[in-house]
């Protein structure tokens, strides 16, 4: 199978200020993703979830061990532009991210800069916002839309590179209901039509659990790994290092403890029902 | 008596007079009383921070009034001024809002402006500090220097160091981890009950609000949608959903079963959907 990332032994620690000592993340942390996956990343605040993802494009570089990108080693500077082309990545703040003043400007930044001849920059800008539903929006200014909107523009502008993969870290952490759900629908879709390869790193376990594959971090080493419903019913685990699971496996683990002998593999509502049904029906 | 707190056909437009006239409060009103927590919650745009900002005098009515303990917060300047130390108010990210030396002095800076003298001054920065768990070792350190949910309780220390009576909180616990957001929720909930404080938390959180709040105000396009218990107001399940709120997960549950023909009322807590459960069951929690 086609690796899009591989992280082999990788070391690494925030260098301490004056006197005090570094702050090590990662001893040794080994993760493999697979091209076309979708994988969503958990953990604690501290854990080094956004650690990891900053040496998926090299904006951090190992300390020791290696980060390969779709084969390139990170730390190869020759390597860095085609390493950057490759992954794009999307941050929690939609404010933070957004350069122009209307939102085309805004999504042709990313190709401008990779030097392309207008005709292309335009295509790639109609096809990155048709594809995130902003295309309608193409004049208005960024700064009058919903956080869901900007948010959408943000990712249009890192798939206007065309990159293989793309990581988002906490992208709906500031946004409403709506606006969540629409981020969240935008890159499954990203993901089951155009195979670009997903890591999404979120608090949310909701959103968790609409991923391929989850993997846990905790005190910088991969505490789990599996697809959702795996990781999931590992209840215990996850409370032991400050996570949760989904509302609906915690109630059936609760009244498990009670009795009720339910599967933990229920990860959204209508299913959580129908075990419980069948457990109550008369 | 007058309520501690009333809101009278309270309405704000942004723009006005422009094409682009927006009404973000359209004739909202209600009472607060002492000691509740009210839980806020609206999709964005239905002018919940617009209200929260009124709640303390950062904006001005167009028309209509708010009255603390019966009196209207803009009758004169001192009245005003005395309104924003009585009303805290912890915004959305408080700690991009962090800006001093030492976190002693971050804390100390709203009760500096209140003229208090450094005895008293010292007890609420040392009160406030461990009212939100944080050492008192971090009081020396630059605020800089702390993780990020470290920083969100010196910016919350900041505001209930000057001891608000109401204090409003928007999306406390916003991009912290599950045990992170327990946490912040049981040091708000514990300022409440040591100073019989009134709470009125925003968030995007049916979870959280559900499980804290003894009140939800729902808010919906400048107006009140709901003002009522949790468990009222989650009744209205479907209304909710078109506004574009969540329900908690656990009332989608009890909405499933009710439909598959179990006989269940809509729960809103995983207390309630245990003890519901087990009843169905037969028997008692502890079968």
């Amino acid at each position: 199978m086609n690796k899009a990332i591989s992280v082999e032994h990788l070391k690494y620690a925030y260098p301490g200020v004056d006197d005090t000592p570094d702050i090590v993340v990662f001893e040794d942390l080994n993760l493999q993703i697979e091209q076309g996956s979708f994988v969503a990343i958990l953990g604690g605040n501290g854990c080094g979830k956004s650690t990891l993802a900053k040496h998926f494009n090299s904006i951090l570089l190992p300390c020791g061990g290696k980060v390969y990108v779709y084969g390139m080693d990170t730390s190869d500077e020759e390597k860095l532009i085609a390493v950057r082309r490759c992954t794009g990545m999307v941050f929690q703040n939609p404010d933070n991210q957004i350069v122009a003043n209307v939102v085309e400007e805004d999504v042709a930044f990313g190709p401008e800069n990779l030097g392309f001849a207008s005709p292309e920059i335009r295509n790639r800008v109609d096809r990155a916002l048709k594809q995130v539903g902003m295309y309608e929006y193409r004049e208005h200014a960024p700064h009058l839309l919903s956080g869901g909107q900007k948010q959408r523009v943000a990712i249009a502008g890192v798939i206007a590179m065309e990159p293989k993969c793309i990581v988002l870290d906490e992208p709906t952490a500031m946004l409403d209901p709506r606006g969540r759900a629409e981020v969240m629908e935008t890159i499954t879709r990203l993901n089951a039509e155009k195979g670009i390869t997903v890591i999404l790193i979120t608090h949310h376990m909701d959103e968790a659990a609409q991923a391929q594959r989850v993997v846990v971090l905790h005190g910088g080493k991969v505490a789990a790994d599996g697809t959702p419903e795996e990781v999931f019913s590992q209840v215990e685990l996850l409370h032991g290092i400050g996570l949760a699971a989904p509302d609906t496996v915690e109630l059936c683990w609760e009244l498990n403890k009670l009795g009720f002998d339910l599967p933990l593999s229920s990860l959204d509502p209508d299913d959580c029902a129908q075990i419980l049904y069948e457990r109550l029906k008369v | 008596m007058a309520p501690f707190l009333e809101v009278k056909n309270l309405t704000q437009k942004y723009s006005a007079g422009t094409p682009f006239e927006h009404t973000a409060l359209d004739d909202v009103s209600f009472t607060l009383d002492r000691g509740e927590f009210i839980g806020v919650i609206g999709h964005t745009g239905s002018g919940k921070s617009t209200l929260m900002q009124h709640l303390n005098g950062l904006l001005k009515p167009d028309s209509g009034s708010v009255l603390l303990d019966g009196t209207d917060i803009w009758q004169d300047k001192k009245t005003t001024r005395q309104t924003r130390f009585r009303v805290g108010l912890v915004f959305q990210y408080p700690e991009y809002q962090l800006f001093e030396e030492t976190v002693y002095k971050d804390i100390a800076f709203g009760p500096k402006n209140m003229g208090l003298d450094a005895a008293e001054i010292d007890r609420r920065v040392r009160e406030a500090t461990a009212a939100v768990g944080l050492d008192d070792a971090l009081l020396t350190v630059s605020p800089f220097d702390l993780s990020g949910g470290q920083k969100r309780r010196v910016a919350i220390a900041g505001v209930l160091a000057m001891e608000p009576e109401l204090l409003i909180l928007d999306e406390p616990t916003a991009g912290l981890d599950p045990a992170g957001r327990e946490e912040i929720l049981s040091y708000i909930d514990g300022y409440r009950k040591a100073k019989h404080a009134t709470i009125m938390m925003v968030s995007h959180s049916m979870g959280d609000v559900a499980r804290m709040a003894d009140r939800l105000i729902v808010m919906n396009r400048a107006r009140i949608a709901f003002d009522a218990a949790p468990e009222q107001v989650f009744r209205h399940a479907d209304e909710l959903i078109k506004m574009g709120l969540d329900i908690p997960v656990l009332t989608r549950v009890f909405m499933k079963l009710k439909e598959l023909g179990l006989p269940v009322e809509p729960v809103y807590t995983e207390k309630q959907a245990v003890a519901a459960l087990c009843a169905l069951r037969g028997g008692s929690a502890d079968a």
